[in-house]
């Protein structure tokens, strides 16, 4: 037991520990990264807000194809000198509008995503590799970067969150009705065909604003694991949606915090902070099946027949 | 309110169905008066969806007239409550029992739900009435078979429609919950005068309630009552061979079915309800 304390001490050192937490001069930096913060903040509420809707219409998989896409788009905007933002925003909107045009349903959806996500995550490669600036801008792409963001960026940033936020409240209600039950939803009127290209659109712009900040490979921990999280919790749609955003503001700035003495990039911090809400969110729901959901005990089952599932065949 | 001003609640004129060059039925011509529980019978194929579809607005007539409460038919309209057969939610659906039931009021609406004691009040009455109350705080999938359908009847009537449409809604429920949701449909329309058209492939269920019956198949109709549409003389005619339909003990059973109209087909020969 010592032996193994000693040889992961010689192994890592004070050093290392040193690059993930070190506090001093916290106040300089803070004024620093003021950017950043705010990035980060934008980022964790409009995060949570899509990636309620991403867990009910069942998309991670298309979260990460987007951001693929994203950083490809990204990645060729640094090589061409053009605004990055603007470049991801292009590579997110192309990804989703394929994605929302081919893939209306999940079985589709998932292989064209397939298809999408190692091509655009290979022309990311490559322009990163024709690229001949600072390589700190090449990994920041894919593993997110903390004080990279300048005025214009963060304009455009909150610009597009803006445009997001706005989107998802015109079609808030009609979007969970075509996201819970899509059938019932057409048979009451409800243009289930538009909306769902009109949320992958937003999506998209969601996704490019998390390329900036916490980078193409993790965008999912804050497009998805705020609202699986909030999702063990509660089922009250409008709870899901606020416990969401809070856990994406919490994961980001709390890992742009911790982040910011260190010379680690901040998505380890983020990732990980949203991964322990996720967990401690899980157990807590567990222990609330296990002694019932709200007023009544769950346990009595024994009326149901063999159910078909969701989205089998109608009778003609 | 006397039955003289009030419409139909449904009214085919004339109407004909069908895709391409393949006709599902046409010359159908059929009023469903408020308080009325039409039961429609038919093999998979025959167009007992289509006519649905038709009726909520989804899919147009190839040729004559609909109407629901006096009104062409439309995409969405508020005079239509429509239940679905019962299929099982994910049980991480974030929709409690109540909100299920509210996007029957305004689910389809543009923007964000105001908060309002107005509409969850009336929520709160559709629970009610199909004895869902208890549970309208859990999250709906979480409830069983039987407890999501009553559900879905709530949401179904919670906007007060004039007609009250079912698609199979008694398929994969047990026998009890079958029970329970015909009594509740049939409660309904007995108190509310909601006018009833309940496809089913099964009519043992729905018998004691059923007033006409419209039986599809091979392209052809008949309306009637129960024993006019229900008789070996009368399907043998409308598949054009030999079948056999016995009445006994409260039951129906029909046996001789040709097999490539009964290939989906679940009207069984000998014993009524799948279990």
């Amino acid at each position: 037991m010592t032996s193994m304390t000693l040889l992961l001490e010689s192994r890592i050192g004070p050093d290392v520990w040193h690059q993930i937490f070190n506090f001093a001069d916290y106040g300089q930096l803070l004024s620093l990264v003021h950017n950043s913060l705010v990035a980060g903040a934008v980022l964790g509420l409009v995060g949570g807000l899509v990636s309620s809707f991403v867990m009910m219409r069942d998309l991670p998989f298309a979260v990460h194809g987007v951001s693929e896409l994203s950083f490809a788009g990204a990645s060729g905007a640094l090589l061409l000198g053009a605004n990055v933002v603007a470049g991801s925003l292009t590579g997110s909107i192309l990804a989703a509008l394929v994605i929302g045009a081919l893939g209306s349903r999940a079985r589709d959806r998932n292989s064209i995503i397939g298809v999408l996500m190692p091509f655009g995550l290979g022309l990311g490669v490559l322009f990163l590799s024709l690229y001949q600036g600072r390589s700190a801008n090449k990994f920041g792409l894919l593993t997110g970067q903390i004080v990279a963001i300048d005025s214009p960026q963060l304009h455009w940033l909150i610009a597009t969150a803006a445009v997001v936020v706005a989107g998802l409240l015109v079609i808030w209600r009609p979007l969970v009705f075509a996201s819970t039950d899509p059938e019932l939803a057409a048979a009451r009127g409800v243009p289930v065909g538009l909306l769902s290209p009109v949320f992958m659109l937003l999506l998209g712009l969601a996704v490019a604003i998390s390329i900036q900040v916490i980078g193409a490979l993790l965008v999912l921990s804050v497009i998805c694991t705020p609202a699986a999280a909030a999702m063990r919790v509660t089922a009250s749609p409008r709870k899901v949606p606020l416990l969401s955003m809070a856990f994406g503001l919490v994961a980001v700035l709390g890992g742009i915090l911790l982040a910011l003495g260190s010379s680690v990039p901040i998505s380890p911090y983020v990732t990980t902070i949203s991964f322990a809400i996720y967990a401690i969110c899980r157990l807590i729901g567990a222990w609330r099946s296990r002694h019932g959901w709200a007023r009544r005990d769950p346990a009595p089952r024994a009326d149901s027949g063999p159910a078909p599932l969701i989205g089998s065949g109608q009778a003609c | 309110m006397s039955d003289i001003v009030t419409p139909p609640a449904l009214q085919l004129r004339d109407a004909a169905l069908g895709y391409g060059g393949h006709r599902l039925w046409s010359g159908l011509t059929l009023d469903v008066q408020p308080g009325e529980f039409l039961a429609v019978l038919g093999a998979n194929g025959s167009g007992k969806t289509s006519l649905l579809r038709a009726i909520l607005g989804l899919q147009p007539l190839s040729a004559g007239s609909l109407s629901v409460a006096g009104r062409p038919a439309r995409r969405g309209s508020r005079a239509i409550g429509y239940v679905q057969q019962q299929r099982r939610l994910d049980p991480s659906t974030p929709l409690r029992a109540r909100d299920v039931v509210r996007q029957g009021l305004d689910g389809h609406r543009w923007g964000v739900a105001r908060p309002g004691r107005v509409a969850w009040r009336r929520v709160d009455a559709a629970l009610e009435q199909v004895g869902a109350a208890a549970y309208a705080d859990m999250p709906v999938g979480l409830l069983s078979g039987g407890e999501q359908q009553r559900v879905r009847i709530a949401q179904a009537l919670v906007a007060d429609p004039v007609l009250l449409l079912c698609d199979e809604p008694l398929l994969s429920l047990d026998l009890s919950s079958q029970r329970t949701i015909t009594g509740l449909v049939d409660r309904r329309r007995r108190e509310h005068r909601t006018a009833v058209v309940f496809v089913t492939h099964e009519i043992n269920p729905v018998l004691p309630y059923v007033d006409r019956v419209l039986y599809l198949a091979g392209g052809a109709f008949r309306v009637g009552t129960v024993e006019e549409v229900l008789s070996s003389a009368t399907l043998s005619e409308l598949y054009g061979s030999p079948i056999e339909v016995i009445h006994t003990g409260g039951r129906i059973l029909v046996a001789g079915v040709p097999e490539s109209a009964r290939d989906a087909h679940h009207v069984d020969h000998d014993e009524g309800i799948v279990p």
